[in-house]
């Protein structure tokens, strides 16, 4: 009898052995495959756009609203937050410095690089964010992360970016692939009174409307931003959108730049990669 | 006959009960059900889950306290309560149930 509790009791310890490595394995995320997967799911559900048109959002899924958007490029709404972000960018800080010291390639045409890891902090440094530690580091009070100074300031650099691919990097350190599935997890869980997650409406129900709203495909959804948005009558961040999502399905929304925003940002700039910079963007 | 005059006597008793109003709630009520609201709120928090309905409906009963309204304050409480629970329900059972819509 203890011979066989014995034996019960080695096979069971061995299978707890071989079953747990699996378990892990299971929930080990492969962004590369992820990425692929997801760009698949757009462009098998909406096989006449290439790739690159998604990131015109409503207006990739709407010939009227496609047509109205090439009407309002002629004059863009942005062009005013565009101007005065590119001279504030020029403006020297009252040290003399410039937000040009604080970017590589003097913050020119990297926009396609942001968010990235940071591995020495080890979290994900956000555009928005570098910009405040940038004016910070030099004496200057931050910005709102939400609209006009910082939309201007964003909507310059993605300016400078325009066409070029989205090229987020995960490094290798397990810090960095945390983040990306703490951004995965934060896309796809249900939260606010309304139980909705952002891919309720952004993986599920791209192209049908919502009350009068075309939604956006959830590709290349980062990739026009920041953008003027008729519905704020003005230009809005990142940060922005994110606050207004959760507020609109009635969850109290979280600090801007907190550390969920900026994994879910990182996620989602990620599963974009080889999507074109866009911003700024206008929409409805 | 005795049996008549018990069961009218009994049948008038209970009209009564039933006609006078409810008994009105306290002060003490609100404070506890306020309390006990809040709690499940500050859970949510915690979870990074609070609902903006669960504010709204916290404030409206601290609202009807401060006019006198107790019974309207409580139930405004009870219903936030309800709501930062189901909030935190939400928060629990979406830590698994999120990999159900991922994209594999």
């Amino acid at each position: 009898m203890r011979m066989r509790e014995a034996i019960s009791l080695v096979l069971a310890a061995l299978a707890l052995a071989f079953a747990a490595p699996s378990a892990i394995a299971d929930d080990t995320p492969d962004p590369v495959a992820e990425a692929k997967a997801f760009q698949k799911y757009f462009t098998t559900k909406f096989p006449k756009l290439k790739p690159e048109d998604f990131v015109n959002g409503p207006y990739s899924m709407n010939e009227d609203l496609h047509r109205q958007w090439e009407e309002k490029e002629q004059f863009p709404p942005y062009e005013f937050s565009l101007e005065a972000g590119k001279e504030m960018f020029a403006t020297p800080f009252k040290n003399g410095k410039t937000y040009g010291d604080c970017f590589p390639d003097k913050g020119i045409g990297i926009r396609q690089n942001y968010p990235y890891f940071d591995e020495k902090e080890g979290k994900v440094v956000t555009l928005e964010l570098a910009l405040n530690r940038c004016r910070e580091a030099n004496g200057e009070a931050p910005f709102s992360y939400v609209k006009d100074e910082m939309a201007s300031l964003t909507a310059y650099m993605a300016f400078t970016s325009r066409g070029k691919p989205f090229d987020i990097k995960i490094p290798n350190d397990p810090r960095a692939l945390e983040a990306y599935q703490k951004g995965k997890e934060y896309f796809y869980t249900r939260r606010g009174q309304l139980n909705f997650s952002c891919a309720t409406c952004h993986i599920q129900e791209p192209g049908e409307r919502i009350r009068a709203e075309v939604l956006a495909p959830a590709l290349g959804i980062l990739n026009a931003m920041p953008i003027y948005r008729s519905e704020w009558s003005g230009m809005g961040t990142i940060s922005r959108r994110f606050t207004t999502c959760n507020s609109q399905i009635r969850g109290v929304p979280l600090n801007p730049q907190d550390e969920e925003y900026r994994d879910l940002e990182y996620y989602l700039s990620y599963v974009s990669n080889g999507l074109p910079i866009s911003g700024p963007g206008a929409r409805p | 006959m005795k049996i008549t005059m018990r069961n009218t006597i009994l049948i008038a008793v209970l009209l009564i009960i039933s006609a006078a109003p409810a008994f009105a709630a306290s002060e003490a009520d609100f404070t506890a059900a306020y309390a006990a609201a809040e709690a499940a709120n500050k859970e949510a928090a915690g979870l990074r889950n609070q609902w903006t309905t669960t504010a709204a409906t916290l404030a409206a009963a601290k609202k009807a306290a401060e006019s006198g309204d107790f019974d309207q304050a409580v139930a405004q409480s009870r219903e936030a309560e309800a709501l930062a629970k189901a909030s935190i329900f939400q928060a629990t059972s979406e830590k698994q149930r999120w990999k159900d819509l991922e994209i594999r």
